[in-house]
């Protein structure tokens, strides 16, 4: 909308005052709004593969049937397990046929082969990609998944636990909420992470615990081999506790390709406070579906800056929000900035279940060159959630002539004393924009980083954190071209 | 310091500039005057670089360098400034920062180093006072919000602060109240200098009573039709531009 032509706009407003609405009590409104944009026709960006090759299908169903069961683990793991793997094998992968997979075609990656183990994972490996600076965090680093002590360093602090996964099946407060909120979905990829997950972090902020210093937590891609990985992460973080979690995605030069499932579920208690950043910079070797699952509880809040960088291959990322108590505020922020031939992909799902809540979601797509960035945003009001406030709005700017964008808004209302908004825009560089700052003797690449600067400030200005908001900002220059 | 030979300019291929021929030495200010439609912005716009307009014929040479081959940062940097009539809003993008930029990239240019953080707030403070233009600038994005006369003088604003070569105001005065109208041609004149060259398009012959130009040209259908001295825009004043039309059809006719 900044430095915008606009060529499309569309905003609803919803404003539902009890008794003033005649008839309409209880009333369910569904609203979606569609808009796809590509000078290329837009739609004939991903095209449907009808050859289905089951080669990593047929793999995971030996793999689950050779797995050892899990020997110091409670047994109900084994039956959960057993359960969503049953559960994937009734859904398989999804096919751009699924509604929520529409322009998100996983086929190319599913039939591929992967090794379904490490044993082509690099010992050494540098995480200088990673590195924010003037920031210090205590560091987590899993390389290909796997927890790496090495690389680690600081985490042992008082009110910070951290665990690999593996480790934590014994513990009570991981029984508690491993496996309760996101297998609720229909997401396939979440039934066959629960059934095969081998690693990740089980990581607890202990209750009143206020963290001094970030959590950063670096993703590895390290593999010689092509690799399929399926980390599996539980953050808790208990009553009055405040932490902010950093999560980098990167790539070793030399890795193969390899596709990554990573499943987090997050559970934010009473009054605790989280704010968690994803910052997507892996090469173009790596594919990631992502999963993230919150779960929120009274007075808590749960902010989510998401931001994804030219490199990866393919990137998809569920977040859904689940809003389960009164006095419940949820943020999600995006920035997207794709590059080359990458495509990116942002569901996510803001559910109110509760009355009182504020939701408020941001999401902003740039895209370059022949890449593709879709963003679909469901807000559920549920009947129970009188009061809300949920706002959500989706601004994207085509930079490449081939670029396109597949944006889809919706909103679901069930209660009726709501407020709530939601709207997209779609452009292009504003030339007026660019010529009146070069004209001033302003370049044209930097009068393109101002302008692109000035289009992601609506997000970007919201970081709570100002030395991530800096690094974000530098990384967004860094991602265009000629920058 | 500016001279225009034969300049034809065209946009959307239709032709605008049809052979348009102006000089201009260092010290000079020329007043562009013209019906509407009749080239002004189009001249200004040409010289300052856009795109969009297309030269199909002649030259342009700023003190001997040939203009029309470089890029707008690069005219900008050799010192063409165009104070624009209808100056765009760019909401993110803050004044200061902008402005900053623009004077560190025109250094770089020279072979400068970037300016000093305290020297630029002094030069921002001080010049805002010369037009007086006391909007806060700091936190607000270019032009965002602004009145159309707060865009104008945040126009002579950048003027003051890039202290160009060569100036081109396009209807500055339009939408300026009177004491607005003042500021700004008082800013301008003391902006003026023996090195400097303005060149002010406008309808008004009141902006003249304080901007007083050493030339006043008549611009109709892409060319230069008439040129004299301020007398002539009192004349145009008075007598409105048909007898111009008319001699310069006659002419044309020739
Ligand atoms: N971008 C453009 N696309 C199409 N036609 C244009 C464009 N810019 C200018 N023109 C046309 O060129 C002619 C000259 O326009 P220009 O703006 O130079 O006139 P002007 O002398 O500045 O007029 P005014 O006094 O109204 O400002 C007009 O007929 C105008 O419609
Ligand atoms: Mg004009």
């Amino acid at each position: 909308m900044i430095g915008l032509k606009r060529q499309l706009v569309r905003k609803t407003q919803y404003k539902h005052k009890g008794d003033t609405i005649e008839r309409e009590e209880a009333t369910t409104v569904v609203d979606e709004a569609l808009a796809e944009i590509g000078s290329n026709g837009g739609l004939t960006k991903q095209t449907m593969i009808t050859q289905v090759t089951d080669s990593l299908y047929k793999q995971l169903i030996r793999a689950y049937e050779e797995r050892m069961p899990t020997e110091e683990g409670p047994h109900s793991l084994d039956e959960i397990r057993g359960q969503a793997f049953k559960r994937f094998e009734k859904l398989g992968f999804p096919t751009v046929k699924h509604e929520d997979w529409k322009y998100t075609n996983v086929q190319p990656l599913i039939s591929q082969n992967y090794l379904l183990d490490t044993s082509t994972s690099q010992a050494e490996v540098a995480i200088g990609k990673a590195a924010i600076p003037n920031l210090d965090t205590y560091r987590v680093v899993l390389v290909d998944g796997i927890f790496n002590a090495e690389l680690s360093s600081g985490i042992d602090v008082p009110g910070l636990h951290i665990l690999p996964i593996q480790e934590a099946f014994d513990q009570l407060s991981f029984a508690k909420y491993f496996a309760e909120y996101a297998d609720k979905t229909d997401n396939p990829f979440v039934a066959l992470n629960t059934a095969l997950f081998k690693s990740g972090v089980f990581i607890t902020v202990t209750k009143n615990s206020v963290l001094e210093k970030p959590i950063h937590i670096i993703h590895v891609a390290s593999a010689t081999e092509p690799l399929f990985t399926q980390t599996r992460n539980l953050y808790v973080i208990e009553a009055n506790a405040e932490a902010e979690l950093i999560e980098s995605f990167i790539t070793e030069d030399n890795a193969a390709n390899n596709l990554n499932s990573l499943v987090s579920e997050i559970v934010v208690h009473e009054n605790a406070k989280l704010h968690h950043y994803y910052l997507q910079l892996a090469g173009k070797q790596s594919s990631y579906i992502n999963h993230t699952e919150i779960y929120q509880k009274k007075y808590s809040l749960y902010n989510n800056y998401n931001c994804s960088f030219p490199g990866s291959a393919f990137v998809r990322n569920n977040i859904n929000v689940r809003l389960d108590d009164s006095q419940v505020e949820s943020h999600l922020y995006g920035v997207t900035l794709t590059a080359g031939n990458q495509f990116v992909d942002n569901h996510t799902v803001v559910d109110h279940l509760k009355p009182h809540c504020e939701s408020y979601e941001w999401y902003k797509n740039i895209t370059q060159d022949t890449s593709t960035a879709v963003f679909n945003g469901k807000i559920f009001v549920r009947l129970d959630a009188q009061k809300t406030n949920a706002f959500q709005q989706n601004n994207n700017m085509l930079i490449g002539e081939k670029s396109a964008i597949y944006t889809k808004p919706q909103l679901e209302i069930f209660a009726d004393d709501v407020k709530c908004s939601h709207g997209c825009t779609i452009g292009q560089f504003d030339n007026q924009a660019l010529f009146y700052l070069r004209s001033r003797g302003i370049s044209e690449a930097q009068a393109r980083v101002l302008l692109v600067h000035a289009f992601a400030f609506d997000v970007t200005n919201r970081f709570a954190n100002a030395t991530v908001r800096k690094y974000v900002e530098h990384l967004v220059e860094q991602g265009l071209e000629n920058g | 310091m500016l001279s225009i030979k034969k300049l034809h300019a065209e946009v959307e291929g239709k032709e605008i500039l049809k052979g348009l021929d102006l000089e201009i030495n260092a010290g000079e200010v020329h007043a562009i005057m013209g019906p509407n439609g009749s080239g002004k912005s189009t001249l200004g716009n040409v010289l300052a670089g856009r795109e969009s307009y297309e030269v199909t014929e002649g030259e342009v040479l700023l003190d001997g360098r040939d203009l029309l081959e470089l890029s707008p940062e690069d005219r900008a940097r050799e010192g063409v400034f165009l104070a624009f009539q209808y100056p765009v809003e760019i909401p993110g993008v803050s004044n200061i920062n902008f402005l900053k930029t623009a004077i560190n990239e025109i250094r770089e240019y020279k072979g400068l180093p970037p300016v000093e953080a305290r020297d630029f707030l002094n030069m921002v403070k001080e010049k805002q006072k010369l037009v007086e233009f006391e909007a806060k600038l700091a936190n607000r994005s270019l032009n965002e919000g602004f009145s159309g006369g707060e865009k104008k003088r945040n126009e002579i604003f950048q003027l003051a602060m890039l202290q160009p070569k060569l100036a081109i105001l396009d209807e500055t005065d339009s939408g300026l109240d009177i004491d607005a109208l003042r500021i700004v041609a008082r800013g301008v004149n003391q902006l003026r200098s023996k090195d400097n060259a303005f060149i002010v398009i406008t309808h008004y012959q009141r902006l003249l009573e304080y901007i007083v130009p050493d030339f006043v040209h008549v611009l109709y259908n892409g060319r230069i039709v008439r040129s004299g001295t301020k007398e002539l825009a009192l004349e145009l004043e008075e007598k409105g531009y048909d007898w111009i039309k008319e001699t310069a059809g006659a002419e044309n006719a020739i």
